[in-house]
């Protein structure tokens, strides 16, 4: 694009583009279909792209776990309608156990990488980070709308790999080898593993290309006066979002490369003296090491979380600021967590291996550097509700996600001080405490912060507000049903019922648990069917939404609302406008709120 | 890229590009970043699979052959010649991008065939041997064992075939870096011929290609170190 034009030399990099590229607001480039809504570079068209194909992704993956909840809860049940739907995968109307496996695999990489992390980190950066920065669009639009295309291409893969006839990977979203490996072990090990390796490769691909243009975009466009401590919280986020994912993907690549040459090439970097009972064979592999893929797999998996987790905190910290009218509390303090998290996510990886034979005195490293993750947390923690403390909160429905991710947040995060424990975790790991621990922490309370973001930004994106009521109804049924869903499971796994077993009826230690399963499965219906009602809500308001008729209707400080209600290419008609202060400034000198791009008076008081 | 910084700059007020970085630049150090992540974890899990075994083939034994001279046991003379090619094309794309910065049209094209003589001439080297090894019975989940393979351990017993998958696995992804390196110098020649880069008036785009190419010759080096020094 235009900025190409930045000449090597000058003693200034101008950030802004050139002069012809200043008048997009005012008059826009004939358009087809195809370069608007199809292979678009507008960033905010890419953001809507991301987000549908995430809505997309999110109703598979959320109708896959109500699958296996019905095995899980009605497991003497029998359903003929699921072997009309899905032939032999669910014979007699009971989920056959391959077809079992294939779901919780499938739904934790769709919910995983395809929602939170496509879904999440795709639409709110290429949304938010030239809008708050005050850029026209990504450094470069180009590879932008490669990234979002990738990720569709990743999704095909992905998606067809559902219809296999050996069906797709069934070893567990974390794919460990040795059972992904070998087709004879396992039928999701045949294609289906093949699949969901070049949907992955694929999948990283798209995740470079966007981080790249994330980071490159919030250090060098920035407009004039947005210095990185004007940054709203969201931007931070963000970018250190992109920094954990360009440097954790690539050796989840690796990992999956040389997974690919175990599977097809006849090597054995993670095979080791295997016989195989199905084919009656013993396997010529010998000198790999099955414990290394789980090293490579996890210093991806865990900065993942934090993928996940950061962007929902950056669009909480910003969301509740608005609502609360107060300048979010301890601004550096925040930041410093981020950051503190971003750098920790990469030291910890090992506390998921700590019933691998892990050396003990290595184990309790990683319990030291695992508990010192609660010390941002908490930080981030406290100064959220310091932000609550007194403020003169509006309860619209993104203030009440923001809320319930908070509550989410902690009581998820306190449970990870559990099983960060490497003795503790002898206990729990692999056990319902688990599913608990992580689903509160970054699967709900990242949906939470995505909802709160959709919410607060959706009359930015598409000039209507989406309906109050359903909104309201969707933010209760959602976070009383979490809790009523995984709040037990906390006692399922303390008791030692352990996860992904197709039936638990053979145990007479879980049957007490049987109707406490069948309550999980039935509130997890409720739960799914509200969150349809948020995908109608969503797409009716596109178009019958209540229109937004101010330029400002949260009453915010951030640059997004001083584009027009429902910004063209190029994002401000004219000059992009001037930064003069930092991004909360709620409540000061008696007035309710200033925007960031108000010059500071004379006579106003310091912070 | 080295300017003086005026006094009192403030660099990161927005508005400007903190060290002057034009945004390509920033990205192709974020993706060397990335990229070296790759080559790490490949280099991280050989090293970690070598450690856990008993014993490893001598590469002086097994690097031990030169084209057309044959079975002379010249240890490493052979990979000695690829590196320092690969190097020399490191240097004749330094040259070139000191040309682009004079903004010299055929010292950048001049330069620019001399490095991608050099990507060619290392990848033929490599596919030399890489046949060289193949027929000495040596690829993915092979290793020949025989008393007279040359792959056996230092200490004469059977190797293990890791020797091999890491070999192919790890020169190859960096044999197809440098492919992929040819190719981008292809596209940056052609560019610089048909004067695209004078109409733009600077050369940025070699220099980012060059930071790639060194990037790759800087990977060789430690894949180099592990796999035919130690």
């Amino acid at each position: 694009m235009s900025n190409e034009a930045i000449l090597h030399g000058h003693s200034e990099v101008d950030t802004s583009h050139d002069a012809h590229h200043d008048e997009h607001g005012a008059h826009h480039h004939k358009e087809t279909f195809i370069t608007k809504y199809v292979f678009s570079q507008d960033h905010k068209m890419i953001c809507k792209q991301f987000i549908i194909t995430g809505m997309i992704w999110a109703i598979l993956g959320g109708l896959m776990s109500v699958l296996f909840r019905l095995q899980l809860g009605y497991p003497d049940s029998t359903f003929p309608i699921l072997e009309d739907i899905f032939g032999k995968w669910a014979k007699g109307g009971k989920i056959q156990p391959e077809f079992y496996y294939a779901l919780v695999t499938m739904h934790g990489t769709v919910l995983v990488f395809f929602v939170l992390t496509g879904g999440l980190s795709g639409t709110f950066a290429n949304f938010l980070i030239p809008l708050q920065i005050g850029a026209r669009d990504m450094a470069s639009p180009f590879l932008n709308m490669l990234s979002y295309w990738f990720f569709f291409l990743a999704s095909v893969v992905i998606l067809c790999s559902l219809f296999l006839q050996t069906g797709p990977a069934s070893g567990g979203w974390t794919v460990y080898p040795p059972l992904s490996a070998l087709g004879d072990a396992n039928e999701g090990s045949k294609a289906g593993m093949d699949y969901w390796i070049t949907g992955m490769a694929l999948f990283v691909v798209s995740s470079l290309l966007g981080g790249l243009n994330y980071i490159s975009t919030i250090l060098n466009m920035r407009t004039k006066g947005m210095s990185m401590t004007r940054l709203p919280l969201t931007i931070w986020a963000l970018f250190f979002t992109a920094v954990l994912g360009v440097l954790s993907f690539p050796v989840l690549l690796s990992g999956l490369i040389l997974l690919l040459f175990d599977r097809h090439a006849g090597t054995s970097f993670y095979l080791s003296d295997i016989f195989i009972a199905s084919t009656n064979k013993a396997l010529p592999s010998e000198g790999g090491n099955a414990i290394l893929f789980q090293h490579l797999f996890w210093f991806l998996g865990h900065p993942e979380v934090y993928i996940i987790i950061l962007p929902a905190m950056g669009l909480v910290s910003e969301v509740m600021s608005v609502n609360s009218r107060k300048p979010v509390f301890g601004y550096m303090a925040m930041v410093g967590s981020i950051f503190a998290i971003t750098v920790l996510a990469f030291l910890v990886w090992a506390h998921h291996m700590f019933v691998t034979g892990l050396n003990p005195f290595l184990g309790s490293v990683f319990v030291l550097l695992t508990l010192l993750i609660a010390v941002p947390s908490a930080i981030k923690v406290f100064n959220w509700i310091t932000t609550l403390w007194k403020g003169n909160i509006r309860f619209t429905p993104a203030m009440l996600f923001a809320i319930g991710f908070v509550s989410l947040f902690i009581s998820g995060g306190l449970t990870g001080i559990f099983l960060g424990n490497s003795t503790l975790d002898i206990h729990l790991h692999d056990t319902y405490f688990v599913i608990a621990h992580f689903h509160i922490v970054m699967g709900v309370s990242a949906f939470f912060g995505m909802f709160c973001g959709v919410y607060h930004w959706f009359p930015k994106m598409y000039g209507r507000y989406l309906n109050n009521t359903m909104g309201y109804i969707h933010f209760w049924v959602t976070l009383i049903g979490a809790y009523l869903i995984f709040w037990p499971m906390h006692y399922e796994g303390l008791a030692g019922m352990p996860r992904r077993y197709l039936d638990y009826s053979g145990w007479a230690s879980f049957n007490q648990f049987g109707d406490l399963n069948k309550f999980i499965s039935t509130v997890a219906m409720i739960v799914f069917s509200v969150q349809l009602m948020f995908v109608f809500n969503f797409f009716y308001s596109i178009f019958k939404g209540r229109k937004v008729t101010t330029q400002n209707p949260w009453g915010a400080t951030t640059l997004e609302w001083t584009t027009p209600i429902r910004p063209g290419h190029g994002n401000w008609p004219g000059e992009i406008p001037e930064v003069h202060r930092w991004a909360y400034d709620y409540g000061k000198d008696g007035r309710e709120f200033i925007l960031q791009t108000e010059p500071v008076g004379s006579s106003e008081s310091k912070h | 890229m080295s300017q003086a910084v005026p006094a009192g700059q403030k660099w990161w007020s927005g508005g400007k590009s903190p060290y002057n970085v034009e945004y390509g630049k920033l990205m192709m150090w974020f993706f060397l970043m990335s990229d070296a992540f790759t080559f790490g974890a490949f280099l991280i899990s050989y090293g970690s699979i070598r450690f856990a075994s008993n014993s490893w083939p001598d590469p002086n034994h097994v690097f031990r052959n030169f084209p057309i001279i044959g079975e002379m046991n010249i240890p490493l003379a052979f990979v000695s010649l690829m590196t320092f090619i690969l190097i020399m094309s490191s240097v004749t794309m330094v040259l070139a991008v000191t040309a682009g910065h004079n903004n010299d049209r055929k010292g950048v094209i001049k330069w620019m065939i001399w490095t991608i003589i050099g990507g060619l001439a290392f990848l033929s080297c490599q596919a030399w041997e890489w046949t060289n090894l193949y027929s000495e019975g040596a690829w993915w989940g092979k290793i020949a064992t025989d008393a007279g393979s040359h792959f056996l351990n230092a200490d004469r017993t059977v190797p293990t075939t890791n020797f091999s998958n890491f070999f192919f696995t790890i020169t190859g992804f960096h044999g197809f870096h440098v492919f992929s390196g040819v190719i981008i110098n292809i596209i940056m020649l052609i560019k610089a011929w048909r004067g695209d880069f004078d109409k733009r008036g600077h050369y940025l785009m070699i220099e980012k290609a060059g930071l790639y190419w060194h990037f790759v010759d800087l990977v060789w080096v430690f894949v180099f170190t592990c796999f035919y020094l130690l």
